[in-house]
């Protein structure tokens, strides 16, 4: 099976978070980059369905700056087979919109049987380019899936999507399709010291923007649709207080601000 | 391009969902600014009663895109007729809920229309120049970002469950209903085999407006039930949630984590018991209006962030508080 897997390299989830003077962006110094959490468990499921059924690959998409490359190799070093980064300048300040684009046009030719991504980034926390992707390749979604069971002749996926109240739906989707994992897919594998060895000579592929086959008007800043307009940090809540005395008669008090401060019960 | 500005009325179990009445009374007032037709899209079968009440909450007029087909959601499907609709009326707005659906609908919906889509945002409004120009959070919350769809248009965003208050309802006040047929949607190559029901039949954390969460002191999974019967006390809309440290603990199922990597909330009240507070957790639940934490170590970080807080042993300060709080509602 080909399988395909759409990964982000983003900040750290401990990573101090500083905007820019001119509020056009965060202060990207000093930030600590990985692979996003959330592709992590489509990395390793992708390397578990290769387990699975021989003669599978797994290639590793990446699109983002020359930093990414760094991340590429992580996946690889976990068994990925090969990996692609899409880079250029011109690419630079995609929405979804104009990133699913791009992953697009690069995705088509490849014909992977089976897509895996983070259900979302979490610098961006949108959540939208795994079902753009799936638009514009004509391919069907699962999203949020925490479990994944393709079927022995390749046609199809079982995909378990998680949704409110602790409930899943059950999706059958025709292969090829997009699936995108949730927390709990799986438990994602460290790469091994002869993986991180081995990940050194296999192949990879960098595709600027003469290569994407798209316009500058469709990429990057100009090709985005949502157009960003300032970063701002949020409300620092104001200090709050402790209450005093017995932890019971703390409890008490607490309950007669909740109804008389608060007015929340 | 028809002056309309459209909301997303999702259903559950033939009950419309509150974010359809906070969608409809956060929107109203846009649409007053643009002198627009506030509309309700619907999909379904058989909702021509359900769609009734939603005249009341500010809808000047109900579209229910009607076929059998339409009675199971499914993201490829309703993202058809959605799209085929906004089309053919071509509303300047589609806002949706970040739901579960929405979450999984609305950007292929963008897609299929070539627009932008502001995703789980937490204000709405229009700017200088009439634009929708909502703010939204990254980074788990620790950066915000105004963002607007200057050129394409349905301008769509999805809003997070709780943002919008739900205005009172207008007895007498009714919206035009029209019921569209609409084809079956075809080639999905997707079919939804079941509903595995979860385990606790409760609202969802996500659109809960009280929480009450363990964390690793608890100790274990049984000593949860301290926290439910404290959510029983406070009554309907109320749930109960987790910390990354107590599910990795094993001492509660991964859908009641909240956290970074877990589900974000936005409830009225937010309790936190045992749970010290960690980056990640806080960007979970970090703008929940009241915070209230509950913690033995008067240094856990969660009190920076609490508006009250008690410095105490969780199993004795729980209890007290729920009887505190049936003692109040028995007084209603």
């Amino acid at each position: 099976m080909k399988i395909g897997v759409l990964m982000k390299q983003v900040p750290d989830t401990e990573a101090k978070i500083r905007i820019k003077d001119d509020a056009s962006g965060i202060v990207v110094d000093g930030i600590k980059w990985v692979m996003n959490p959330y592709d992590e468990y489509a990395v390793e499921e992708a390397l578990r369905i290769k387990e699975k059924k021989a003669g599978s690959t797994v290639t590793i998409i990446s699109m983002g700056p020359k930093r990414s490359v760094e991340t590429i190799r992580t996946g690889l070093a976990m068994g990925a087979d090969s990996g692609i980064l899409i880079d250029d300048p011109a690419l630079e300040g995609a929405d979804c919109y104009a990133t699913a684009k791009a992953l697009a046009k690069v995705l088509e030719p490849e014909k992977f049987e089976l897509i895996l991504c983070g259900k979302q980034a979490i610098d961006d926390d949108s959540a939208q380019v795994p079902q753009m992707v799936a638009e514009f390749l004509g391919m069907p979604q699962a999203m949020v899936i925490d479990k994944l069971v393709v079927s022995d002749d390749g046609k199809k996926a079982t995909c378990y999507r998680r949704i409110e109240g602790g409930a899943k739906e059950v999706l059958e989707v025709d292969l090829p399709a997009i699936v995108a994992a949730e927390k709990g897919l799986n438990e994602p594998r460290y790469a091994s010291l002869p993986g991180i060895m081995k990940a050194k000579s296999k192949p990879f592929k960098e595709i600027n923007l003469g290569a994407l086959g798209l316009k500058a008007e469709e990429v990057g800043a100009k090709g985005a649709k949502l157009k960003v307009k300032k970063y701002s940090l949020p409300a620092e809540k104001a200090p709050g207080k402790i209450i005093p005395g017995e932890p019971e008669d703390a409890a008490r008090a607490l309950v007669k601000m909740l109804r008389e401060e608060a007015k929340v019960v | 391009m028809a002056n309309e500005v459209w909301i997303y009325a999702e259903h559950k179990d033939g009950k419309l969902k509150k974010s359809a009445l906070e969608l409809l009374s956060g929107a109203r007032p846009i649409a007053n600014d643009l002198g627009a037709q506030l509309v309700a899209i619907t999909l379904g079968s058989g909702l021509e009663t359900m769609v009734k009440e939603l005249g009341g909450y500010g809808a000047d007029k109900v579209i229910i895109a009607d076929n059998d087909a339409l009675k199971s959601y499914l993201a490829v499907s309703y993202a058809q007729v959605i799209a085929n609709l906004a089309q053919q009326y071509q509303p300047v707005i589609l806002l949706g809920p970040a739901s579960a659906q929405g979450k999984d609908l609305f950007p292929r919906v963008a897609a299929k229309l070539g627009t932008g889509l502001a995703s789980d945002c937490i204000k709405i409004q229009l700017d200088g120049q009439k634009l929708l120009s909502p703010v939204r959070p990254m980074y788990a919350g620790k950066a915000l970002v105004e963002a607007n769809i200057p050129e394409a248009k349905p301008q769509m965003a999805t809003v997070r469950p709780n943002v919008l208050a739900v205005a009172p309802k207008q007895e007498g006040k009714q919206a035009q209903i029209e019921k569209v047929s609409v084809e079956a949607p075809k080639d999905l190559k997707t079919v939804l085999k079941e509903i595995v029901k979860g385990a606790k039949e409760t609202v969802d954390l996500t659109e809960a407006t009280i929480i009450i969460s363990g964390g690793r002191a608890m100790k274990a999974a049984d000593n949860y039930k301290i926290l439910w019967d404290l959510a029983e006390a406070f009554g309907s809309g109320t749930t109960v949630g987790a910390s990354r440290a107590a599910v990795d603990s094993g001492f509660a199922p991964i859908d009641m984590q909240v956290g970074q990597t877990g589900k974000v909330v936005n409830p009225t009240l937010y309790i936190a018991c045992g749970i010290s507070g960690a980056i990640q957790h806080l960007a979970g639940m970090r703008t929940s209006k009241f915070i209230v934490a509950v913690n033995k170590d008067a240094d856990a970080p969660i009190f920076q962030k609490a508006d009250y807080g008690i410095v105490g042993d969780l199993f004795k300060v729980v209890p007290v508080l729920t009887e505190e709080v049936k003692k109040l509602k028995a007084q209603e």
